[in-house]
């Protein structure tokens, strides 16, 4: 697309965004409220050669983007809660496999089919341990198109930079609202690049350890003729069935992720240094809060803002030392609580987490965030007296 | 005297540090391999372009033992994995090896879809009526009254018929062989593999371990020759007569052998059109 300012939905931005990355391959299965991603893709691919396909459900759809990224081809899938649900087994295999590849999920309500059309947040915790076993992976979540662009160009060169399926955990909201969206020149967009093995053909380790727990990779089709396999492996790729290759294994795909967090993890904040009240959000909560914050500022609370743009890896330093100095959190959700237990398990019990269970349909109500941000003052001074009566 | 040779024949196509294979002694699966490895030889391909895609199961482990890039993927994502694979880089030949339970059952829906769009892939299923990794249970494909492991009684579903299956879906090509017929199953496995689009060769395999074993049919050399000795070479025979009954006659051959463009195809040429469109309609 050429450079400009467009008006366009977060959706549409997410398309751009793959397609600005250098995406070509979009596996998919239908599914509200995401298909705006797919259009847009179909309508640019004749123009950049993409290739699309609509695959039978989405189990198959996130298998074809693992295969289609062993080609060195980027690749990406879209879908929502119903899906990712799907999507979880292969989730895992591109783990395990270590395979670059992005998954959007442009969440709505749940259980089940729940409201196709409203927004929600509730496949937080599916994303981080959906699959079966253990892993670390890594999520971003936007809170604007200007967002799903520029955060899909970010998941890809995450995915590439660790050799991990990436997931976009946006919603509805984000996803259907339409806001200016600036697409800089393809030169000022910083693309990570495959890090490709460069050794003797036949010495090639796909799952070699190195510094940064990062294995370098290689296409299908070169010529290194390299197994892999969904089974614990070896650095080869040889499935081995023991306890201490099982360790091996795993405890580089976790330390991968782990170990690389600081390089990973980002988010934004607002006026933490004097805040008694931080506000913990991502994606459209975090618009909403911003209301409550500066109503709050307005009624004389120091209140800071959290926003959370990497949400896996979780940001567990940055909340323990925070929870230290501050009266509360509030963490407002578009579930039933999630990423609060979180922040709560991150707090050490330093201080109050105060809930706030946003529902969808209130999307736009910011009251109970101010609410809770009034109460999670008081809740603080109501202990500390009664600390203070029990000495 | 036999001729002691200190090289395997194929070990320039099979990974030698994986040899010993855990296959059971008498099992089909090693001379489907063994065909697939001289069919790939006979048709002088370029080794670096073939890749090879397995799902879970006995016949999932062929990816493990073949020299070639190989994919051991999840239960019947094998067709998916290897869509992926064939959209992404057109050029390159994609065999997809696979169990019954995993291409029929768990991947049935899979191998229906891309039969239909006629992705370029020869599949080579191998059929031993049983799931036998997971220790004998009943599958999609075992024969009506044998027994397994969950059919104590015998099995009163159903099997799949699985070139009428292919051939409903879309294939171009669908054969089926058993696994003694090594010189004509490689002959398939040949044409299979020039054919372009979504070609199935079956193989009606033995497992020694439990199909034979809990039916009391002897070893897998005697399986083995049943079945060959049982078969009936019927070239062209209407899919619909396939079906495999117990212990009874196996209908074998090659049965569909037909043209339709591939899914890549159509894509390009989707491809090019509309962009010749949207140049026009941009003057």
């Amino acid at each position: 697309m050429n450079p400009g300012t467009y008006n366009l939905t977060g959706n549409q931005a997410c398309a751009e965004g793959a397609l600005s990355s250098g995406c070509r391959l979009l596996g998919y299965y239908p599914i509200v409220p995401s298909i705006e991603v797919i259009e847009r893709f179909s309508k640019r691919c004749p123009e950049v050669g993409a290739t699309l396909i609509q695959m039978e459900d989405e189990i198959s759809a996130l298998a074809a983007v693992l295969g289609a990224s062993w080609t060195g081809k980027k690749s990406m899938t879209v879908t929502s809660g119903p899906g990712l649900s799907l999507m979880m087994e292969h989730v895992g295999l591109g783990v395990m496999l270590e395979t670059p590849c992005v998954i959007v999920d442009i969440q709505r309500s749940g259980p089940s089919e729940g409201i196709p059309n409203s927004p929600g947040q509730g496949d937080m915790m599916q994303a981080r341990w959906g699959s079966h076993g253990d892993y670390e992976i890594i999520a971003l979540s936007p809170n604007s198109p200007q967002e799903m662009f520029d955060l899909t160009i970010k998941a890809f060169n995450l995915s590439e930079r660790y050799r991990t399926p990436v997931l976009i955990m946006s919603d509805e909201c984000v996803g259907h609202m339409t806001e200016k969206v600036i697409i800089p020149e393809a030169s000022k967009i910083e693309i990570e690049p495959r890090k490709y093995y460069g050794g003797p053909k036949n010495k090639y380790l796909p799952f070699e350890w190195s510094q940064d727990f990062v294995p370098p990779i290689v296409d299908i089709g070169k010529g290194y003729k390299f197994h892999v396999t969904g089974l614990t492996h070896d650095d080869k790729g040889y499935p081995i069935m023991n306890e201490v290759c099982q360790e091996l294994n795993v405890h580089r795909l976790i330390n991968k992720i782990r170990l690389n967090a600081p390089q990973i993890i980002e988010i934004e904040e607002d006026k933490i240094e004097d805040a008694e009240v931080v506000v913990v959000s991502y994606g459209i909560t975090s618009r909403v809060a911003l209301n409550a914050i500066q109503e709050a500022r307005k009624n004389g609370i120091k209140v800071g803002s959290l926003r959370l743009i990497t949400v896996w890896p979780f940001p567990e330093k940055i909340i323990t030392k925070l929870a230290k100095k501050i009266k509360a959190f509030v963490v407002p959700e578009i579930n039933y609580g999630q990423i609060v237990f979180e922040v709560e398990r991150c707090s050490h019990g330093n201080t109050n987490t105060v809930f706030v269970s946003h529902k969808a349909t209130q999307v736009y109500d910011s009251d109970n965030i101010l609410y809770a941000i009034e109460q999670g003052v008081k809740e603080k001074e109501i202990k500390e007296k009664i600390i203070e009566y029990n000495k | 005297m036999i001729k002691k040779e200190d090289h395997h024949p194929m070990e320039s196509l099979l990974r030698m540090d994986r040899i010993p294979h855990i296959w059971c002694p008498g099992c089909g699966i090693g001379t489907t391999v063994t065909a697939f490895i001289v069919a790939l030889e006979k048709l002088k391909l370029d080794f670096n372009k073939v890749c090879v895609v397995s799902g879970i199961g006995c016949t999932g482990r062929v990816a493990g033992y073949i020299n070639l890039d190989s994919f051991h993927t999840t239960h019947g994502r094998a067709i998916p994995f290897a869509t992926g694979i064939k959209l992404g880089n057109p050029e390159l030949k994609v065999v997809v090896f696979s169990g019954d339970g995993d291409l029929i059952s768990i991947g049935g829906n899979h191998f229906i879809h891309a039969a239909r769009r006629n992705i370029d892939l020869t599949v080579i299923c191998v059929n031993n009526f049983i799931y036998a990794m997971t220790g004998g249970q009943v599958a999609p494909t075992t024969p009506l009254t044998a027994y397994t492991t969950t059919s104590p009684y015998g099995n009163f579903e159903l099997p799949s018929n699985v070139p009428q299956l292919a051939e409903s879906a879309g294939a171009v090509y669908v054969a089926r062989w058993t696994a003694l017929h090594i010189r004509r199953l490689t002959n398939s496995i040949i044409e299979a593999l020039q054919k372009p689009g979504f070609s199935v060769v079956e193989v009606i395999s033995p497992c020694a371990m439990y199909y034979s074993r809990i039916n009391r049919l002897g070893d897998g050399i005697d399986m083995m020759k049943f079945y060959h000795e049982n078969s009936v070479i019927k070239h062209n025979e209407p899919t619909e007569n396939l079906d495999i009954d117990y212990q009874k006659e196996i209908i074998v051959g090659k049965f569909i052998n037909r043209e339709r463009p591939t899914f890549t195809d159509s894509y390009n040429d989707w491809l090019v059109t509309e962009k010749k469109a949207q140049s026009k309609s941009m003057i």
